[in-house]
């Protein structure tokens, strides 16, 4: 029964986002027996409700509210109003994600000291490490349940997995498996075994996949003290003269203004939405938005430097069959300079059904070079690239000119590679089509970033408040009872898929949470 | 879909001969568009047979695929034959039409190779009339669910219970 609190209750802790960071954090957070209220700007879906047909979910479950773009990035002319692709639902995008959980490297942690000084790169290092940071790991990987984790099998291969695994042990990679997923691979928490649908983008029908949607939500509903309210849009965080957070502005699902009164207000929006509000909720005391004294709320936006490969083969691959991301090559994650860049990247299968192959294998492109690709679509193999980018402070979220229909200044979102992050994208482009071709190959594909669904960085974790918006908490450097508790708190990107490492510092934040207000210092 | 009851009365024989061929595959007759065996006719509501005609032929040189017939690139197009939207369509078939002709052709189906087509519309692809026709063909024309297996792309399997059982891993020539 999920709780019902009073507008005015000021004991409560507001969360704003119920995605990977916001959902588990206010489960966690009710588990312990403090009350809270989740704002979540989408609508509640669950597996019966998931649509397993691209356009039609992407209607149902994607964020299309406006967001401008700007930077030399492709996104921002083929998709000039769309730079992400994430979710506007109750748990978030872990309604949407693959299921890719694998820990950072203990250097990723550390990427300044690691990578030392890369020329118009804001590098630095987190302020908590691998040591801190793994019983977090392994609590997230039990949570979600993560294959070749808590003695769990492994998935078993796709047709997909089985070429991109021959075409890896040919170029002689040796991390090549089906990789560390958040998919049930036998049943497991009240949760069936994945069945090899497709369309995990979609949203899992079986509820294989880990979403905190169906597991985290509700096991902080049954507990009493988790009140979720839904299409609740939230315009605004206000704060006391004393500078501590007092209370969050939302427009409700009716479009009436309401106020809740908060004791801790923590912030999961994701990294557009989350910078985006404190830079709206500026005041008086805090002219260039909340929390932002150091200048950093919405810079050093990263977004993982992606790609995709497509191998064509003179036989039938149906890569659609199963999980879009059934495996992974870890060989080229590890940080060697001598590659031409610093950091490292992951190659994870990926398959797109026809329709969303024609939106993305080349946006723009027309003519037979193009449709002499997707005629070959049955005997494709795909894969996706995902790397470390650099975090640069003009990469970042500004509030646009464009509004939207509250009257709020909606994000832009400005991107342009770091030389290193196309270095390190033209070595996996050449390394995946290799490992196509080695396998026979008839004809290799590189394909542009689609809209960003790893955004990071915008709110980013500094030891000094002066290099960054939270501390190792994820608390704010200049408000005491305001946290960031999502991607946007990541100092530096690593190689991972980030969503285990969002789940593991929400763990970690609810613990410290709950240990700060019993001890009375919240 | 693109077929309308009040064709569908006509015997082939019929039809054609209320039409006149417009360039490969494409009878044009008073207030349709129909392909040259007449398997399949589209009835006009609001826009002039001769524009849907040169809408269709545009969409397939757009985006040519030879296995997928001419019926579902009248599908992708069939809603600029709308009211609202005639006036944008006629504009942009005028203006290729034009372009067709400096290039020495008799209007744009008049020019009957797809290389020369092609050409044509390199020369107005960064006109919006160009953009919006081939953005909307990437829905108009891919997320037709009747094209999916031509591709080779079985769609959605939670019906069947997944692939599981259905060759998700039945790759034998790797």
């Amino acid at each position: 029964m999920a709780a019902p609190f009073e507008m005015t209750d000021d004991n409560v802790v507001v969360i704003i986002g119920t995605g990977a960071g916001g959902g588990v954090l206010a489960n966690e957070l009710a588990q312990k027996g403090v009350s809270v209220v989740a704002l979540e700007a989408g609508g509640r879906y669950l597996p019966q409700d998931y649509v397993n047909d691209e356009w039609e979910s992407f209607g149902q479950l994607a964020w299309t509210d406006t967001r401008t773009t700007s930077g030399d990035w492709r996104v921002a002319k083929d998709f000039s109003n769309l730079p992400a692709w994430i979710v506007k639902a109750v748990g978030g995008t872990t309604t949407h994600w693959a299921g890719a959980s694998i820990r950072f490297q203990p250097h990723e942690w550390k990427a300044r000291t690691t990578y030392g000084e890369v020329e118009g790169a804001n590098l630095l290092d987190w302020p908590i490490d691998a040591e801190e940071m793994a019983p977090y790991y392994d609590r997230a990987e039990d949570k979600l349940g993560v294959t070749r984790t808590n003695g769990i099998p492994g998935l078993p291969g796709s047709n997909n997995f089985k070429v991109f695994e021959a075409g890896a042990k040919k170029l002689g990679y040796k991390e090549v498996h089906t990789g560390r997923m958040a998919i049930n691979s036998e049943e497991r928490d009240g949760r069936m075994a994945c069945q090899q649908t497709g369309f995990c983008f979609q949203g899992c029908k079986w509820g294989a996949k880990w979403s905190a949607a169906y597991t985290d939500i509700p096991a902080g509903e049954a507990t009493g003290n988790l009140e979720v309210r839904e299409k609740a849009h939230v315009a605004r965080i206000l704060h006391d003269e004393s500078g501590k957070v007092t209370g969050v502005e939302y427009f409700d699902t009716d479009g009436n203004l309401q106020m809740q009164r908060a004791r801790v207000v923590c912030v999961a929006g994701n990294s557009f939405e989350s910078p985006r509000l404190l830079l709206n909720s500026a005041s008086s005391m805090f002219p260039d938005g909340l929390a932002n004294s150091s200048g950093m709320v919405g810079r050093n936006y990263m977004r993982h430097l992606t790609g995709s490969v497509y191998g064509i083969f003179e036989k039938p691959v149906h890569m659609y069959r199963g999980t879009t991301m059934a495996g992974i090559v870890q060989d080229e994650a590890r940080h060697d300079p001598s590659r031409g860049f610093v950091g490292g990247y992951e190659l994870e299968t990926l398959s797109l059904g026809l329709p969303f192959m024609a939106a993305f294998l080349d946006p723009g492109a027309w003519g037979r070079e193009f449709t002499t690709a997707l005629d070959a679509y049955e005997n494709m193999a795909g894969m996706w690239i995902v790397g470390e980018d650099m975090p640069q402070e003009s990469n970042r979220v500004t509030l646009s000119d464009v509004e939207d229909d509250f009257g709020l200044k909606v994000a832009n979102v400005h991107y342009s590679d770091h030389p290193n992050d196309k270095a390190m994208r033209e070595h996996a482009y050449r390394q995946g089509a290799a490992m196509y071709d080695a396998v026979g190959a008839t004809r290799t594909l590189p394909t542009p970033p689609y809209p960003s669904t790893h955004n990071l960085g915008t709110n980013r974790m500094s030891e000094r408040p002066e290099d960054g918006v939270v501390n190792r908490n994820g608390r704010a450097h200049d408000v005491p009872n305001l946290y960031i508790s999502d991607g946007s708190q990541f100092t530096t990107g690593a190689a991972e898929n980030p969503t285990l490492t969002i789940v593991a510092l929400a763990i970690r934040q609810a613990e410290h949470i709950a240990g700060e207000m019993n001890r009375g210092s919240l | 879909m693109i077929e309308t009851r009040s064709l569908r009365t006509l015997t082939r024989r019929q039809l054609l001969s209320r039409g006149v061929a417009a360039g490969a595959g494409l009878v044009v007759g008073s207030g349709f568009v129909a392909g040259s065996d007449a398997a399949w006719a589209a009835e006009m509501d609001a826009m002039k047979p001769e524009t849907f005609a040169t809408l269709v032929q545009m969409a397939r040189d757009i985006y040519p695929h030879d296995k997928v017939g001419d019926r579902f690139y009248a599908a992708a197009v069939k809603g600029y034959d709308a009211p609202q939207e005639v006036e944008f369509a006629q504009a942009g078939t005028d203006m290729l039409d034009d372009a067709a002709r400096q290039a020495g052709f008799d209007g744009y189906r008049g020019a009957g190779w797809e290389a020369d087509r092609v050409a044509i519309l390199r020369g107005i692809e960064d006109s919006d009339f160009f953009q919006r026709v081939r953005g909307g063909l990437v829905t108009g024309l891919y997320n037709q669910k009747e094209v999916w297996p031509i591709f080779g792309y079985e769609g959605e399997s939670y019906s069947f219970g997944g692939y599981i059982d259905r060759g998700f891993d039945d790759i034998t020539w790797i």
